[in-house]
């Protein structure tokens, strides 16, 4: 990578990495926090700058890192002529808006919070603008749209700022979808993602049948972020923003996104009627209305918001000629309008911050007031108006040059009749601008105190006015260069067109355009009174009343489909649900052919029909009984009992073992749960729910026994062999059950024993927030003695429980140890020991267990997935991907000759895992007894002979 | 022995779908344990039945083998099964203490101003 590549990559970085600057810094105070928001802005302006003189002489200088590429997507950057020009226009004015906005934030903002999300949308825009791959660009895009809307909603005290955000986010973020389809597209048509290759190719694109659409989504995008008509009217509610954002935002760089591309785009799309049509008309409608109504704006921001939708629109329409001098023309008025609207924003703000207010008709007379501020102010008008001598009229003058050249539909005068009234009412609303703030006799009734503020405040708009001056006076020198560099790039490549950038073209039909316009707009300014009265009288669309009710609509329309598709009744969308994947399996299961049987039918031995009668007779009885709870549950039993028998014949032991445990806590989970549940189900369905239902459950169990008896008479190619041959070698162990759950696939049995460890959690977290919630109370006021068994614990339940733990647990210890060899392991030997722990709860009661508990189950589940995480971790040190396992045998006499594997070590995270979980879960649900009024046992026997002989007096 | 696994899954799916369609909490859970029962099963099968076959390696040479990757999977399944049935059973027990209805269905605005009903 070239030396000047890095320095582009560090440079797109640093916005992003500086954004978290300003949030460590504001402890240190505004001042250190404002410095340090312009270090990494100056510091990317200085590569920027070091980069120049190299772009400047025509070299384009790239960068490229891999991605995604199986997507196109890749990090490439590339600066040419064109991303000079917006690269500086970014930092520059970045740097001049954060200088501006540490004298304008008053000290109850939060400005480090301003400072990162103006280095955020920086960092965006500067990735907009220097990106080589479309992908990136509109990753970048949708940034500057987020990153704004942060922006404009910075004060969130303003109802206005919020719904300003919303709707500035709503408009561009939708124009933003619509350019990712046509990015996509373009894409597509090209081949590549790479703006580089994408550039080589207009003609192709330009002869594609997809160039239609492609463009018209992707000026979607570009007149959604420009402001173009008729999407214009975000803009003028995004200036709830504070005014440093407006001057950034609005004026300089975000609005300019979409002439930035539509000047980026130009090459490939440029050139052909629909291009015309489309872009160079919207832009003169918006040019021309921007300005109209700007006329008409009381608000100094709304004034300028509004020229400045004219002004785009003029770049827009400038673009939209397609030829190469309208192309140059935009460039060099992007930069002049940048520094004019720059400053007058400013100015605006400084007015503002002075006067406390905004209202051109509070307003007047601050000439004497606030000299400084008037001067910057009126400069920067009078360029916007296009008075010789500044920067504003040598554009406009080569604009009027261009659209008098310019026929439209063949009439040869719309154009430029229509760009010279746009004008007129330009030099009208700024000269307003001058004269409605600045002239008229001092008020006495401003709002505050004018004055002219520090020099902090005044100073960035002042170097721009400098900027206008110059640039007025001696064009060629200032900016000569760049525009050409930079239109060079627009244009891609080729001969420049014959232009010059001078004061006196001499007497052309574009000098008695720009006269009619200086004098049409004074006149006009002078009969503003009337003319204003006429305006308000007259109906106008107020596109926020549209755009609300727009919204509105779409929200209850979506809210009226989600009630009625889910209204609650979980019962039909469970129906549904069945019956469209019965359905498509139907569809899928006719649209495709089975091969013959390869496999014949296995005989029955007389057991397994008998087990299979029994299932079959307790599956149908669970139906038909399940109004009975109870009975229904000893039914279930009966059906997972011969299930794990026919596990047995059928060569499974590990599912067996599994089953059968499993079984037995899930009857216990249940009874406990029935306790506090209604005992019966009533009869709710009718007749025609219940046959309905019924043909519902025979169709889909219809369905799945076909395809069961289908599938089991055929042969497969399974993985399996691979694991039959690698379990011993690799992975140590004869059970290749357990090998494959705690080697081959042990990544997913971390999985799941993590989702067993959040089952239990949450269940004890549901009780935890149930029994301290209403339901307490409820539980408290029912009666549930009646279910209670009067001896609730037996004698011999007790005795023969006590008996049996040790041999449980010494049988669970042997399940686990046996597991990597024969049927066993983690999974059942959890199972097996909290089932010989829930029988001594069971038969000695939950206080009696509970106080002999030492572990807690929280801390069990803990170890259990640390353990687990651990012993696959390790295998990292040993330089192997995650649980990997390791084994060797050892010897140690007089054993026998015994097995040590890592793969022992996860099982027992298993092992823990699966029992702290369980017990949790049952714990859990046991303790709601308490609240149910159950007796507190201390001792493990209600009634306990062995007491009562040796002290009579202290029994029960 | 194919038919009757296959001839088991559909009556357990049958089972489960059906009462999976009624009003109240528990006949849902019952319903759920008898799919998860088919599913189970179902999953297993997919390795094809074989009898006297076990996944364990043999210490005296070649011998033929069941399919042993179903059953890890299916071994899993079963854990988690119970796992989501518990859960399942504290969501159904809490929306009944604390609604005081078994119900599943929300019940249209319609029936809000019905008496509620008691079970015990």
């Amino acid at each position: 990578m070239s030396r000047e590549g890095v320095f582009l990559l560090v440079m797109s970085a640093l916005p992003f990495l500086g954004a978290l600057i300003p949030g460590l810094m504001i402890r240190a105070g505004r001042t250190a926090c404002a410095t340090f928001a312009a270090v990494p802005t100056a510091l990317a302006l200085t590569m920027l700058l070091i980069l120049a003189p190299s772009v400047m002489q025509g070299e384009v200088i790239r960068v490229e890192l891999d991605w995604l590429p199986q997507l196109g997507l890749s990090v490439s950057f590339f600066l040419d002529g064109l991303g000079l020009l917006f690269a500086g226009m970014i930092l520059g004015v970045g740097l001049l808006v954060t200088l501006y906005a540490r004298f304008y934030l008053s000290s109850d903002d939060p400005m480090g919070q301003f400072y990162t999300y103006l280095l955020l949308f920086q960092g965006a825009m500067l990735g907009i603008v220097l990106s080589d791959n479309i992908l990136l660009l509109l990753i970048f895009w949708e940034l500057t749209s987020l990153s704004s809307f942060l922006l404009i909603g910075y004060w969130k005290h303003l109802p206005e700022g919020r719904q300003g955000a919303r709707m500035a986010l709503a408009v561009t973020g939708g124009g933003g979808l619509a350019m990712i389809g046509g990015m996509l597209i373009l894409g597509n048509i090209a081949g590549s993602y790479n703006l580089t290759d994408i550039l080589t190719q207009g003609d192709a694109i330009r002869a594609s049948e997809w160039y239609l659409p492609a463009l018209i989504l992707i000026l979607l995008g570009a007149f959604t972020k420009s402001a173009q008509f008729p999407f214009h009217f975000w803009l003028p509610h995004a200036m709830a923003a504070p005014t440093p954002v407006s001057a950034y935002l609005h004026s300089a760089t975000m609005v300019k996104a979409g002439v930035f591309l539509l000047a980026r785009m130009w090459p490939v799309l440029a050139g052909t009627d629909a291009w015309f049509y489309i872009v160079a008309t919207t832009g003169l409608i918006t040019m021309v209305l921007g300005a109209l109504i700007a006329l008409f704006k009381n608000d100094l921001k709304a004034l300028l918001a509004y020229s400045t939708v004219s002004h785009l629109g003029l770049l827009t329409m400038l673009l939209g000629f397609g030829t190469k001098f309208a192309a140059i023309v935009a460039v060099f008025h992007i930069i002049n309008h940048l520094t004019f609207k720059a400053a007058l924003f400013m100015t605006a703000g400084i007015v503002d911050h002075a006067v406390h207010s905004r209202d051109i008709k509070r307003l007047g007379g601050l000439r004497h007031l606030m000299p400084i501020t008037f001067v910057i102010g009126t400069v920067a008008a009078l360029s916007m108006a296009g008075i010789p001598l500044f920067n504003g009229f040598l554009s406009k003058e080569m604009m009027l040059d261009e659209a008098a050249r310019t026929g439209w539909a063949g009439s040869a005068w719309v154009v430029p009749a229509l760009a010279t009234l746009g004008a007129l009412l330009s030099v009208a609303y700024s000269f307003r601008f001058i004269m409605h703030v600045f002239f008229g006799p001092v008020r006495d009734d401003y709002p505050a105190e004018p004055h002219d503020p520090p020099f902090g405040l005044w100073a960035a708009p002042a170097l721009l006015v400098v900027g206008v001056v110059l640039i007025g006076l001696v064009p060629a020198l200032v900016v000569g260069p760049l525009v050409a560099v930079a239109g060079g790039a627009v244009i891609g490549g080729g001969e420049l067109p014959y232009y010059s950038l001078k004061i006196w073209h001499g007497v052309t039909p574009a000098l008695f355009m720009s006269a009619a316009a200086v004098l049409g707009g004074l006149l006009l300014l002078w009969r503003h009174a009337p003319l204003d009265r006429v305006w308000l009288a007259a109906p106008r669309p107020e596109a926020k009343v549209i755009f609300d009710r727009l919204i509105a609509a779409a929200v209850s329309l979506a809210r009226r489909i989600t009630d009625r598709a889910h209204d609650g009744a979980m019962s039909r969308y469970l129906a549904i649900f069945v019956v469209a994947t019965v359905a498509l399996g139907a569809v899928a299961w006719t649209g495709g052919g089975t091969p013959p049987p390869t496999r014949g039918l296995q005989p029955v031995p007389l057991v397994v029909a008998i087990g299979w009668a029994l299932l079959l007779v307790a599956a149908v009885s669970v139906v038909v009984t399940h109004r009975s709870r109870f009975l229904a549950l000893v039914l279930i039993s009966i059906i997972g009992l011969m299930i794990s028998a026919g596990f047995v014949y059928l060569s499974a032991p590990d599912l067996a073992l599994t089953q059968i445990a499993v079984e037995t806590v899930t009857i216990m989970l249940l009874l406990l749960a029935l306790h506090f549940l209604p005992k019966t189900t009533p009869i709710e369905s009718g007749w025609f729910r219940r046959i309905r239902d019924g043909m519902i459950a025979a169709a889909a169990g219809g369905g799945v026994g076909a395809l069961a008896y289908v599938f089991l008479l055929r042969d497969v190619d399974t993985i399996s062999g691979y694991h039959l041959e690698n379990s011993y070698v690799g992975g140590g162990g004869t059970n290749v059950v357990n090998v494959i759950l705690v080697d081959f696939r042990g990544y997913d049995t971390y999985g799941e024993i993590i989702v067993l460890a959040i089952a239990g959690l949450v269940i004890f977290a549901a009780i935890e927030a149930l029994l301290s919630g209403p339901a307490a109370a409820r539980i408290r006021n029912t009666n549930y003695t009646q279910d209670r068994s009067r001896d609730r614990h037996p004698l011999m339940m007790v005795v023969a429980t006590r008996v049996m733990m040790p041999i449980a647990i010494m049988v669970g210890v042997y399940i686990f140890l046996r597991g990597h060899n024969q049927p066993g392991g983690g999974f059942v030997a959890g199972l097996v020991i909290s089932i010989a722990l829930l029988m001594q709860y069971m038969a000695s009661g939950f206080a009696w267990a509970q106080a002999r508990q030492r572990i807690g189950y929280h801390t069990m589940i803990g170890w259990g997935v640390l353990i687990a995480g651990l012993t696959g971790a390790a295998a990292w040190l040993a330089g192997r991907p995650f649980l990997t396992s390791a084994f060797g045998y050892v010897h140690l006499p007089p054993i026998e000759e015994f097995e040590l594997a890592t793969a022992m070590a996860f099982d027992l995270g298993v092992f823990l895992a699966v029992l702290g979980a369980v017990m949790l879960m049952l714990y859990s649900l046991s303790r709601i007894a308490r609240y149910a009024g159950e007796t507190q046992n201390a001792d493990p026997m209600d009634f306990d002979p062995s007491e009562r002989k040796t002290d009579p007096k202290e029994g029960v | 022995m194919e038919i009757v696994v296959a001839s088991s899954v559909a009556v357990l799916t049958a089972g489960g779908v059906y009462l999976i369609l009624r009003l109240r909490t528990f006949p849902v859970i019952l319903g759920l344990a008898l799919l998860s029962y088919a599913v189970n099963i179902f999953l297993f099968a997919s390795g094809r039945l074989a009898s006297g076959l076990p996944p364990v390696l043999s210490r005296y040479g070649d011998a033929t083998y069941t399919d042993p990757l179903p059953q890890a999977l299916v071994l899993t399944a079963i854990v988690i099964s119970f796992g989501m049935t518990a859960v399942l059973v504290i969501v159904a027990l809490g929306a009944f203490l604390e609604s005081g209805s078994d119900r599943i269905d929300i019940a249209p605005p319609e029936d809000d101003a019905a008496p509620q009903e008691s079970h015990r």
